[in-house]
């Protein structure tokens, strides 16, 4: 019974916000602080729930620490099997928290505008979920649908010809993707005759010649779509225009799904390209280091160019996808471990700055923010006119120390856990590397990743001086506390990350290490059997 | 019968795409619909070409080789639905795009000759 009720948890980060999303359509405009409790519930259970799975796994309640759930009680490769392992709960976790904080900041201003927002939030974290946890390809297909179509509508949330405009071309661009995604699907299906993940990589070391070369032709193309999700040059150039001119809560909500990408990536390729797959071991690495690379050169030249907040993050999670792909690329658990710490200290950072646009937004006088270019530009002294020692006012104080955290965050400067990232990834190249030489490419890009640091404390330092600095234009702005807390949490959470990373490192380490060892994840997949009886619980 | 099929999607997927590399939304929401008509023919295909043969039923003693595969067909109903449903949806906002700018060019704007 107990073990009937456990599995059933993994099902229920799909389900919960399927239902709740589906219950929310039905209440009217007026019924506001019950939609928001509802939503805000229901991703606190999914967080819960979450919890619940990453004890399970701890305590060895599953073998591996990999629990399966076959939905309708059809064995692993005919039917479709949610995979609940280290990887997937974590991205849970991260998921339900973003969700929680973007949710909270929605309370003021963002949920109040435009019909079915909660409703399309919930159907997004549904897709994110579902994208986690399934185990089937073509069931990763559905998923982003459901993800992509949600966010169609949430892109366009808060509706100005802008948004229109940025949506119109993000929804091109992802339906071309859908459709690189089916032929993929379509062609691995013709090359090893399943869709199961597990049971593609059972079978990738057995492939004769042909059949072998049509799985390689199909995964490139399946990486094309990733890729493209996940922002990597040259599919990159719609992610600044989308992000900027998202709504706040959203756009928190968007450097998430591009992780999806990353993560789909790190799951499959570590899984089918593996060491055990004979002659298809370790194909692509190369593409992905050299496109990881080019990547981050690209977001660094980005984040020089641009004068707009919401530019300067778009940037940033570029320079994020970046360098995840590129020190993925290499296959070792050591680095995937960096990586994954990486992943969640820069997913947190870049949705806290994300949400903090919109307040330091307030505080600028577009008008005086121009003479302030201006005389920067003219190099014209700025008088002050003003005595010394005005009291900073307690919102100004916040956002300027937010900003700052934001900042050391994104370009991973010490203390905070971005400096612990960048540091673990680097300890692990050279001393994976140690017998080794760590040849051009990994030299040059340690480089970039130092560079890349630099460049986004140039870009993020000359955009705060400009706003919190320049005297004529700053104004003390209102602030709520609803607004200000959702961004002190995740930023909190940083801070936990930094204060506690070696618990959190050798989480990330047993995650890793399983994720480079598929034969478990593909024998528990296979080997799960069906609920035979047929009296008891279904 | 494979050479047709495999022309004809190569027919559909060449247009598609020369129309998505259009300026004009209508035209650029025409390719779609023509790439994904492709997609859906080369899934199907995917699971080998047949004649006149029934999918597989549940019964003992067949020979799989004796029928089609009916995996692909699903895929292809999924993917349909799907595909049309994004595709009403971009209508959507093609015709917001439309009211908003007054134009319908993809930047949102004619372009300064």
């Amino acid at each position: 019974m107990m073990e009937q009720w456990s599995s059933h948890l993994i099902i229920l980060p799909i389900l919960l916000p399927l239902l709740c999303g589906a219950l929310l359509i039905l209440f009217n405009r007026r019924a506001f602080s019950l939609r928001f409790g509802l939503s805000a519930v229901s991703i606190t259970v999914q967080f819960f729930v979450a919890l619940c799975l990453l004890q399970l796994i701890e305590k060895d309640h599953w073998s591996g620490g990999i629990g399966v759930y076959l939905a309708a009680n059809w064995v692993a490769p005919f039917g479709i099997a949610l995979v609940a392992d280290r990887l997937a709960v974590l991205m849970l976790l991260l998921t339900s928290v973003l969700g929680l904080g973007a949710i909270w900041y929605s309370w003021v201003r963002w949920g109040r505008v435009g019909v079915h927002y909660f409703s399309l939030f919930q159907f997004l974290l549904m897709g994110l979920n579902g994208a986690f946890l399934t185990g089937d390809l073509f069931n990763l297909f559905v998923f982003f649908e459901v993800m992509l179509a949600a966010s169609y509508g949430l892109v366009l949330h808060g509706y100005n010809s802008n948004r229109v405009r940025a949506g119109m071309q993000f929804i091109v661009v992802n339906l071309l993707c859908s459709s690189l995604f089916l032929i993929g699907i379509a062609l691995i299906y013709a090359a090893t005759g399943t869709l199961n993940m597990a049971d593609i990589a059972a079978r990738t070391a057995q492939l004769e010649l042909a059949d072998r070369q049509l799985l390689h032709v199909a995964t490139a193309i399946l990486a094309v779509t990733f890729l493209t999700k996940s922002a990597i040059w040259p599919l990159s150039f719609w992610l600044p225009t989308t992000y900027s001119a998202a709504s706040p809560p959203v756009a928190a909500m968007l450097v998430l799904v591009t992780k999806v990408g990353i993560y789909t990536v790190l799951r499959l390729w570590s899984l089918v390209f593996s060491s055990d797959a004979g002659g298809s071991a370790g194909f692509g690495s190369t593409a992905m280091l050299w496109g990881g690379a080019i990547t981050i050169g690209f977001g660094l030249i980005g984040m020089f160019a641009s004068q707009e907040p919401g530019r300067l993050a778009s940037y940033s999670a570029i320079i994020s996808s970046g360098t995840l792909l590129a020190v993925i690329s290499y296959g070792q658990a050591a680095l995937t471990s960096a990586a994954l710490f990486y992943l969640l200290s820069s997913t947190l950072a870049v949705a806290a700055f994300m949400l903090l646009i919109e307040l330091i937004e307030r505080i600028r006088n577009p008008a005086a923010a121009m003479l302030a270019l201006t005389m920067e530009a003219f190099a014209m002294e700025d008088e002050p006119t003003e005595s010394a020692g005005v009291p900073i006012p307690g919102a100004l104080a916040f956002l300027g120390l937010a900003f700052a955290g934001c900042s050391l965050l994104m370009a991973g400067m010490p203390p905070l856990s971005g400096f612990i990232a960048k540091f673990t990834i680097f300890h692990a190249l050279l001393t994976e590397h140690a017998e080794t030489s760590l040849g051009y490419a990994g030299w040059g890009l340690m480089a970039l990743i130092v560079i890349s640091g630099l460049a986004s404390v140039i870009a993020l330092m000359r955009f705060g001086v400009r706003t919190f600095w320049a005297a004529p234009v700053v104004k003390a702005p209102h602030l709520q506390i609803t607004e200000a807390a959702p961004i002190f949490a995740l930023l909190l959470i940083c801070v936990i990350f930094t204060v506690q990373a070696g618990p959190l490192k050798r989480y990330l380490d047993r995650t890793a290490t399983a994720l480079h060892e598929p034969h478990h994840y593909i024998q528990q997949v296979l080997a799960q059997p069906a609920v035979s009886s047929k009296g008891e619980t279904p | 019968m494979e050479a047709v099929l495999a022309i004809s999607i190569g027919v559909l997927f060449g247009s598609g795409v020369w129309l998505v590399l259009r300026p004009r939304t209508f035209q650029v929401i025409t390719g779609l619909l023509l790439l994904s008509y492709a997609v859906n023919l080369f899934i199907f295909l995917m699971g080998r070409a047949k004649l006149n043969q029934t999918p597989i039923t549940l019964t003992d003693n067949i020979d799989p080789a004796q029928y089609a595969d009916p995996l692909p067909q699903a895929l292809v109903l999924t993917a349909i639905v799907i595909g049309f449903a994004s595709t009403a949806l971009y209508l959507v906002v093609l015709l917001a795009s439309r009211g908003l700018t007054g134009t319908d060019h993809v930047d949102g704007k004619e372009p300064t000759p």
